[in-house]
């Protein structure tokens, strides 16, 4: 038995999350006595990276019928390297990816699978897993019955710092049949960090009363090395890019520090926002509902607020670099 | 076009989350039930929207029991022509997936639409645990829809942008938003539901993989600690020493 981990790309190089769902899968091999393999697919030239992350093996399916995504030939080939590796815990990123193929995965292996997972697994009676639910209003501790068991883990749920090992590349050549899904463009929205994997956020909303008006939030964020996002009124409006829609029907996002400047605090926006580590919150009007799930609070126009921000944030950058 | 829409019941957005029984079991008491948001509001609409240019009918599907009739019957009022009640309580998602293709695979369905998760469990399993146990295509968060004959043609969500992929039908898609405006049901809707079928089949017994050992409240949130507006330094600095995330 074995632990297998799939390892997304991006661009020919390993992603940031797949850093993070190696070094979760090694330490799940440490703790039950085994090994972990990372499993990458598509071009890749940096594989040897996964060795610092814990990993002791890495399996490289590069081959031109892997170079546009299509989740069932990627499902194939992971169950593939689960067939060969007979591992019995495969990880994944719950990420774009991740999201696409965990559950083929699962379904092919007639496993359980806990998507979104945001610990280490307990071991003590069986293989149980903590996940968020009800759109991060409660968590719930999830148990895998079967022999196999699949989790996804949720970016930026756990340390991620390399233990400094290296891995053996072997090239892989899983038989997978014909793709299903031909890819005919791919529309690029932004080439910044994206919004699930930052770690600090800076988000605006209505109160910002119009899209001339997010320098200061592009030049905050800069300053604290954080991605921008928005509430669902200003992407509706179109005053922001979709892709930047934080809340429940956009996307979630769980980073160390989001500030939030002009965003009430809709029920909706929380659902998106609420796993976030530490919650700063800026509003002009001190009965906003966002005020309750904040850790810190500064009742003041963003107007006058945010450029102060700025200003402290680059004083800090300036003493400390 | 014979399409599928997959819907399932979800406590309403506002609904106070507890727990009973020793925080195992989901408090039900006065939650109010609704057709799941991204089923209801993407993938139903999307499904009548794609009907009404090129005929054919809608069919919904839930897995559950009676108690499920009536968000089911709210689809139907929005326009689904026929409804089918797998007649089980599945208590994860490869049981709910497994019934829906035993289902599925004798029912030549063009196009199997759901929406992106639920937002109770917020799995996001269920569509792709379909598409491989049909063995079908399937894209995931699709926010952009069209049809041709025997061809999809759908925008999904990736990192940092949209990608365009095209496939052949039947196939299953997962749909975000973009891809639909909601539909409130008219009383024209609404009466004519009352007599559209919904039709109860008998569970294939598929069993579940998973269980839930217990629930959680995320712990309290401490008191919110305001800072002065004149005095925002002192949020960097506590940023950088207290909560230690700069």
């Amino acid at each position: 038995m074995s632990i297998l981990i799939y390892a997304n790309t991006a661009n020919g190089k390993i992603h940031k999350s797949a850093l993070e769902a190696v070094a979760y899968g090694s330490k799940i091999a440490t703790d039950m006595g085994t090994n972990a393999t990372a499993i990458v697919v598509g071009a890749c030239d940096d594989t040897d990276t996964l060795g610092e992350y814990g990993a002791t093996k890495v399996l490289h399916a590069n081959d031109a019928k892997f170079n546009s995504f299509d989740p069932s030939v990627y499902t194939k080939a992971v169950t593939a390297a689960v067939e060969a590796e007979g591992a019995d815990v495969i990880i994944f990123s719950h990420d774009f990816t991740g999201k696409a193929i965990a559950p083929r995965v699962a379904a092919r292996l007639d496993a359980g699978l806990v998507s979104g997972a945001v610990d280490y697994p307990k071991l003590d009676s069986g293989f149980t897993v903590r996940k968020a639910v009800f759109s991060g209003k409660a968590f719930a501790n999830i148990t895998i019955n079967t022999d196999k068991k699949v989790v996804s883990l949720l970016p930026n749920s756990v340390d991620k710092a390399p233990v400094g090992g290296s891995a053996t590349v072997e090239t892989f050549s899983p038989e997978v049949g014909a793709a299903s899904v031909t890819v005919k463009e791919i529309i690029k929205e932004s080439t910044d960090l994206p919004l699930t994997e930052a770690e600090k956020v800076v988000s605006a909303g209505r109160g910002l009363k119009g899209p001339e008006n997010w320098g200061m939030v592009e030049d905050l964020a800069k300053a604290l090395g954080a991605a921008t996002a928005c509430s669902r009124p200003v992407s509706d409006m179109d005053w922001r890019p979709h892709h930047e829609h934080v809340g429940q029907t956009g996307v979630a996002i769980r980073p160390n520090l989001y500030i939030a400047i002009g965003i009430s605090g809709a029920i909706q926006h929380l659902a998106g926002v609420n796993q976030s580590k530490t919650i700063v919150v800026i509003n002009n009007d001190a009965e906003a509902p966002f005020f309750k799930s904040a850790n810190y609070g500064i009742v003041g126009d963003a107007f006058e607020v945010v450029p102060k921000l700025l200003e402290a944030a680059k004083a800090f950058n300036a003493a400390n670099n | 076009m014979k399409i599928l829409v997959c819907i399932s019941k979800a406590p309403d957005t506002t609904a106070k989350i507890a727990f009973t029984n020793n925080n195992t079991e989901f408090d039900t008491n006065g939650v109010q039930f609704i057709v799941n948001p991204y089923d209801e509001w993407y993938a139903l609409v999307r499904g009548l929207e794609l009907k009404e240019q090129h005929s054919g009918s809608v069919t919904v599907l839930n897995v559950g029991t009676a108690e499920n009739d009536p968000i089911i019957r709210k689809a139907l009022a929005i326009g689904a022509d026929e409804a089918v009640r797998i007649d089980v309580n599945p208590t994860d998602a490869l049981q709910a997936a497994k019934e829906i293709a035993t289902y599925a695979k004798t029912q030549g369905f063009d196009l199997l639409l759901l929406g992106k998760e639920t937002i109770d469990y917020n799995g996001s399993q269920i569509g792709a645990m379909v598409a491989e146990l049909m063995d079908l295509p399937y894209v995931s968060l699709a926010t952009k829809l069209d049809m041709n004959e025997t061809t999809a043609t759908v925008s999904r969500d990736i990192q940092g942008g949209t990608e365009v992929v095209e496939l052949s039908t039947p196939a299953v898609i997962s749909a975000a938003k973009g891809m639909a405006e909601a539909r409130i049901p008219n009383m024209r809707g609404i009466m004519a539901a009352r007599t559209k079928p919904l039709n109860v089949v008998a569970a294939s017994g598929a069993s579940a993989s998973t269980t839930i050992s217990s629930y959680e409240l995320p712990p309290a949130k401490g008191e919110c600690h305001y800072i002065d507006a004149d005095n925002v330094g002192e949020l960097i600095e506590l940023l950088h020493n207290e909560a230690k995330v700069i």
